[in-house]
């Protein structure tokens, strides 16, 4: 395990200090790109756009691969069947993302960048995920 | 680089940000295997999940992107963050991303970067589908007149 913790902190720093160039840490940029009937911001799909670029390569020499660098496999998911739960858990997540204009990402830097605002933000993420975790789910 | 339409728009700093997670996410999965949904990591690291990388690393991969934003901070001399000045709305939306995170699978890293790219068939609904409930949102909050 201790051979991996390079590559998450390697991993982790890019993401964060992705975020914070992509103007994403900036919840009213992301309510900007969501107001499409406002004076929309399209920079978010700058973001994604650029990522998923290099992940579009990632994914083909993942495949080829036998292992990962580190360890000795790869732990992906693997479902494919779309239920209600991902739709209902989509939508409720949509409509959170909307209202304070913060995903998990953008609002974890967030400690670092606007602390008492974020620490707000983030404690009631951690109650949401606290949730249901305790609810009986099927 | 400045988009005519749309003058608050950094499309520039978008890309170089978004490649920079781009190549984090890669790291993560070419390097141990695991994809870099932020979601799920958080959960690990808060003990809220039961799947995922050991809390360790979790927990290593949260504290460093914070320090990855601190230090665009300095070198920037600040990363522009104007955050709702309601309470209210922070505590609502908070509760909701992290139920809502949970009972769908993912984030906007874990479906939108992830498992977009990928081609998962989970991640390419999910994805049209919280953005489409965000828009629907900010566009009723508009109507209702609640600004953040």
């Amino acid at each position: 395990m201790i051979r991996q913790l390079p590559i998450f902190i390697l991993s982790g720093l890019l993401f964060g200090a992705g975020l914070a160039v992509s103007g994403m840490a900036d919840p009213q940029r992301v309510r900007g790109f969501l107001d499409i009937f406002g004076a929309w911001d399209p920079t978010l799909i700058f973001v994604m756009g650029g990522a998923v670029m290099v992940m579009m390569l990632a994914w083909p020499l993942q495949r080829r691969m036998l292992h990962p660098l580190l360890t000795n496999k790869f732990q992906l998911p693997s479902r494919k069947d779309v239920d209600r739960p991902l739709i209902i858990g989509a939508i409720i997540f949509g409509i959170g993302w909307a209202i304070a204009g913060l995903c998990p990402g953008p609002a974890l830097i967030g400690l670092v960048l606007e602390p008492l605002s974020a620490l707000i933000f983030v404690v009631a993420m951690t109650f949401g995920m606290a949730i249901y975790r305790v609810l009986p789910m099927p | 680089m400045i988009l005519q339409s749309f003058p608050n728009a950094i499309p520039f700093h978008g890309l170089i940000g978004g490649l920079m997670i781009g190549l984090a996410a890669a790291v993560l999965l070419l390097g141990a295997g695991r994809v870099a949904g932020i979601s799920g990591l958080f959960a690990r690291a808060s003990t809220l999940s039961k799947s995922g990388p050991p809390w360790a690393l979790a927990f290593a991969f949260v504290l460093s992107m914070l320090a990855g934003a601190l230090t665009i901070d300095w070198i920037n001399d600040g990363v522009t963050a104007i955050y709702p000045s309601s309470t209210i709305l922070l505590i609502i939306g908070g509760l909701l991303v992290g139920f809502g995170t949970r009972l769908g699978s993912g984030c906007t890293s874990g479906h939108g970067v992830c498992g977009m790219s990928r081609f998962s068939i989970r991640s390419l609904i999910a994805t049209p589908v919280f953005i489409v409930a965000g828009i629907a949102t900010v566009a009723l909050m508009r109507v209702i007149g609640v600004t953040p």
